[in-house]
């Protein structure tokens, strides 16, 4: 907050130093009349275009704004003064409306007033074309390259004369490097003989598809032998890297699908895999946090950033007091009675599933990403992973661990095993072991109700969350070996990794269908999973 | 526990008693009103959009009491909940046509239910209103469908993408979910962008089952189909929950609209309420209304229904204005007959026009399918559509599409003389099935 009041100061200031400048040095400076004209009115796309060509040559600071604004479709016309301005969304859902020129705050209006000036995806990408001529001059190295790049389809001699300008003073190596790509790619369109040649040797090195496409393209039309052969090997080289990059971008698309599997999977590790519970409802349990997320963004909404953090200790008590509830009430009533716990747990999972609809509605509930879950991790122009997946592979594992060293390591560790491997023993050892598969159950939920922080991130949350999941974490778990919680973790990672080389080959349907056929006769063979438990605690 | 027994079967009886209470209430009004069927799930998955429809048709009801009812008398809307179970709608529709004795029934959302309901209603010679888009190839004579038929929303996308306007487009990506609406456009589709001059080596189609959550690798592979050099384009038939997964995995990848853009047929207002737009500006969805059309009619209808719902932030969609279109069609078709008998009502309907919601105007044809405007948005930052491009006039619904070679010979006309969904042109013979 406090920093967008003084990014808007500071935008304020600038602008008026700019007016100041512009008022002295350009007297006959003519932003706001006839180049912008058309903006006012009901004009086609090409004679929007036009403005944008015009005010790209002008080249002043001023129109740069109204470029950028429009780009990001905060350029407003006031219907009744017929009067260009910027504006930003208020709280309220109002628009706070600012002069075009001087950044002067110019009231608040309602959305019916203003008309926004138009914009499709054509006029979006002449826009990039046209900001990346100032971009170029940028502080930040990122914004530099950007803007390069941005430019690659729309080489003229300006830019170019430009570029050159700009390789002769860059220091960034990144900036450098994607200076190399525009200029040899230029060469490599217009040059001839050894130059056209040395110009491929060097575009070989880089991964930007744009690269790809225009040497594959210019394969097709040339005639001389020699260059035919040198394209078909620079295009050799970077096919092969690609694909090195795409087994690469495979292997993690499989770890982040298992580390969702995992997350699914683990609280029922608990309930169903050390307790032997079956139970239905552990989806309602992950939708029970992903709505406690919801709830605690929409209670305190200026803090989405640190909301996963609050929402997940919130989501383990709600979704733990949940489940401990449901033991006291119902399962305690059923241990030993496998298929009436089925039914009972699929009913409960039923009734919080309309319990949700009716209190929040059946429509989806929108759970914001923070911003520092969104985008992506760019390594190369070839490969690049994604923020939120990388940030719940990690997540998952974490609670894996802390799982893992909460049973082993653990007084209520050692006693959940003891109560699950022999009642009667631990009971006669003190243990009280009415509490103890309360909390063991409550346990199992909490951690399913922390997954469901981590996929509300994912995938949408509303009643039917959690029956998406079930099957998986079943699948899952019984994979795995029941009571095994490194089984759990391998069978997890393994099926997502193998559901994500088989899903570009088969496709996203018969890739799940190969995998479950898999898991059924993987059991055939061996019925106890991967990682069985052995020794007299199976017989008990 | 004897007690316990005792209890419930106490309120059982109570529970038994008002029930029939009730009944014998509606059986004492049923005289002096016209029943409203209401067919839509209102739990299970189809829940989340089926839901909102079912109010519609509550307030469109409402509305008509208020001034009056039709024929002078008030109309009463019967709710079943078929549970988003296929089966369970042919039963729900047997339930109201027969026992709750409706006049019309205002139902379905996928192509499955109406599928299940059809000879039901068929055989009791029932009045349905259809009003989702869906991929055509039938048209029953109990059926009347005010959502779009194919030619009314993804070939003017296509149209629109392939313009110089919409991008020039000529690579394009079918994506859709795995069932019968998909497959069947996406057929039409592939034979339409073939007439068009479009290689097999530019199109890629890809299917993904219900509520696909994890989109890694399609998103990369569009990406990489993308980069090919040609100006590419996503049609998307993804249908429902898939769709927010989808759209975030495109913005986190960096997918943004200039350089792909996505074009929706199943993607509205309301699916967009459960998600942050803004990575998604740009995208584009072609239907027949967007709740940002400028119209008086729209701007009354947004009122009444955020009064109705009583939520000033409630979203309104095309199969809404479907909705609406449809039940003022039977209102005044109902007027026009002078009864409720459904097969003068339906007589009465055809040629039909009441106001839409985008400034003009929606005719019933012979065909049981629309004439109406092709509107095509794009996303906005605050989760509405603007709308960037529009088909000038209506354009009429074409129950048998032109672009399959066997399809292209059968046309419906339900009126005199053919009288027949499935006619062949060739043969001059009616196939005899009723779609």
């Amino acid at each position: 907050m406090n920093q967008s009041v003084s990014q808007l100061i500071q935008r304020l200031l600038g602008s008026m130093l700019l007016l100041l400048l512009l008022l002295v040095s350009q007297p006959g400076f003519s932003l706001t009349t006839d180049k912008l004209e058309p903006l006012l009115k009901k004009s086609t796309w090409s004679q929007l275009e036009q403005v944008v060509i015009s005010l790209t040559n002008e080249g002043s600071d001023a129109s740069q704004t109204v470029l950028e604004h429009w780009l990001n479709g905060r350029l407003f016309v006031v219907k009744k003064q017929k009067q260009l301005v910027y504006a930003e969304k208020t709280p309220e859902k109002k628009y706070r409306i600012y002069d075009l020129l001087s950044s002067d705050e110019l009231g608040t209006v309602k959305k019916r007033a203003l008309k926004k000036v138009r914009i499709n995806n054509q006029l979006r990408s002449v826009l990039k074309t046209a900001l990346a001529s100032w971009d170029l001059k940028s502080k930040n190295p990122d914004t530099r390259k950007k803007a390069i790049y941005a430019s690659l389809k729309t080489l003229d001699n300006k830019t170019l004369n430009a570029f050159h300008v700009m390789r002769a003073n860059e220091k960034n190596k990144k900036v450098l490097s994607a200076l190399d790509v525009a200029l040899s790619l230029h060469t490599f369109q217009t040059a001839k003989g050894a130059a056209q040649l040395e110009a491929i040797h060097v575009l070989t090195d880089f991964n930007h598809p744009y690269v790809r496409s225009e040497l594959a393209a210019s394969l097709a039309d040339t005639s001389s032998t020699e260059l035919a052969q040198s394209i078909r090997v620079a295009l050799a080289e970077i096919d092969q890297r690609q694909q090195y990059y795409g087994m690469a971008e495979s292997v993690f698309f499989g770890l982040s699908l298992g580390s969702v599997l995992l997350l699914s999977a683990i609280g029922l590790a608990i309930t169903f895999g050390v307790m032997g519970v079956i139970n239905m409802a552990h989806g309602e349990m992950m939708m029970l946090g992903a709505y406690t997320t919801f709830v605690i963004q929409s209670v305190f909404p200026n803090l989405i950033d640190q909301s996963l953090f609050i929402a997940i200790p919130m989501a383990f008590l709600v979704a733990g007091a949940a489940g401990v509830l449901i033991e006291r009430l119902v399962i305690r009533h059923l241990y030993g009675r496998p298929l009436e716990t089925l039914l009972a747990t699929f009913g409960i999972s039923l009734i919080l599933q309309q319990a949700v609809r009716t209190i929040f509605s059946p429509l989806n509930q929108e759970v914001a990403t923070p911003s520092w879950m969104s985008g992506s991790w760019i390594i190369n122009e070839a490969l690049s992973l994604t923020w939120n997946r990388l940030y719940i592979v990690g997540f998952s594992l974490l609670i894996f661990f802390a799982l893992l060293f909460v049973m082993r390591y653990t007084r209520f560790g050692l006693n959940i095993r003891a109560v699950t491997q022999n009642r009667a023993m631990a009971s006669s050892m003190g243990i009280p072991t009415g509490k103890m598969d309360a909390l063991t159950f409550g346990l199992g939920s909490g951690i399913a109700g922390v997954a469901g922080v981590a996929l509300s991130q994912l995938t949408n949350v509303g009643p039917n969350l959690g029956q998406n999941y079930i099957i998986d974490s079943f699948m899952v778990v019984v994979f795995g070996g029941v009571g095994s919680l490194w089984g759990t973790l391998v069978a997890a990672m393994g099926l997502g990794v193998v559901n994500k080389f088989l899903e570009p080959w088969a496709g996203a349907v018969v890739a799940k269908i190969l995998v479950l056929v898999f898991i059924i006769l993987f059991i055939q063979k061996r019925p106890r999973g991967l990682f069985a438990l052995k020794g007299r605690a199976v017989e008990g | 526990m004897k007690t316990k027994i005792k209890k419930i079967s106490r309120s059982l009886i109570w529970a038994s008693v008002a029930t029939a209470s009730l009944s014998f209430s509606a059986m004492t009004q049923a005289a002096d009103t016209i029943k409203v069927g209401v067919l839509h799930s209102l739990s299970g998955t189809m829940a989340i959009s089926e839901t909102t429809l079912k109010d519609t048709v509550l307030m469109m009801v409402e509305e008509q009491n208020k001034n009056g009812g039709i024929l002078g008398k008030k109309l009463e809307a019967v709710v079943v909940d078929p549970a988003s179970d296929w089966p369970l709608f042919a039963e729900k529709a047997r339930e109201l046509l027969v026992k709750e004795k409706v006049d019309v029934i205002f139902g379905g959302w996928t192509s499955v239910s109406r599928k299940s309901v059809l000879p039901v209603v068929e055989e009791l010679n029932g009045l349905m209103f259809y009003p989702v888009q869906y991929e055509g190839e039938e048209s029953s004579k109990n059926v009347f469908y005010t959502g779009a038929a194919p030619n009314q929303q993804a070939i003017p996308a296509v149209d629109y993408l392939m313009s110089e306007e919409g991008g020039s487009v000529d690579r394009f990506v079918l994506a859709g979910t795995d069932y019968v609406y998909p497959r069947t456009t996406n057929k039409i589709l592939e034979s339409y962008l073939k007439a068009k001059g479009i290689k097999d080596a530019d199109i890629m189609i890809n299917y993904t089952p219900f509520g696909h959550s994890d989109w890694q690798t399609i998103v990369s592979d569009i990406k990489k189909f993308g980069n090919a050099g040609k100006k590419t384009a996503v049609i998307s038939t993804i249908n429902g929950d898939a769709n927010v997964p989808f759209y975030k995995e495109l913005g986190n990848q960096g997918v943004s609209a200039e350089d792909i853009p996505v074009i929706a047929f199943s993607v509205g207002e309301e699916e967009l309420s459960g998600i942050d737009t803004g990575p998604l500006v740009g995208h584009l969805a072609a239907w027949n209304y967007f709740m940002s059309a400028e119209s008086d009619a729209n701007d009354e209808f947004i009122d009444a229904w955020q009064a109705f719902i009583k939520d000033e932030d409630r979203v309104s969609n095309d199969p809404m204005e479907a909705t609406y279109i449809g039940f003022n069609m039977w209102a005044e078709a109902v007027e026009k007959a002078g009864t409720t008998d459904v097969d003068d009502v339906r007589s009465a309907m055809y040629g039909i026009s009441v106001p839409n919601l985008t400034g003009g105007t929606a005719v019933m044809n012979t065909n049981h399918h629309l004439t109406k405007p092709v509107l095509i948005g794009e996303i906005q930052d605050d989760g509405q559509f603007e709308i960037v491009w529009e088909t000038k006039g209506g354009v009429i619904g074409d129950a048998w599409t032109d672009f399959l070679p066997e399809s292209s010979k059968i046309v419906a006309d339900w009126s005199a003389p053919v009288q027949c969904g499935n006619y062949n042109l060739e043969t001059g013979v009616c196939s005899g099935q009723n779609y």
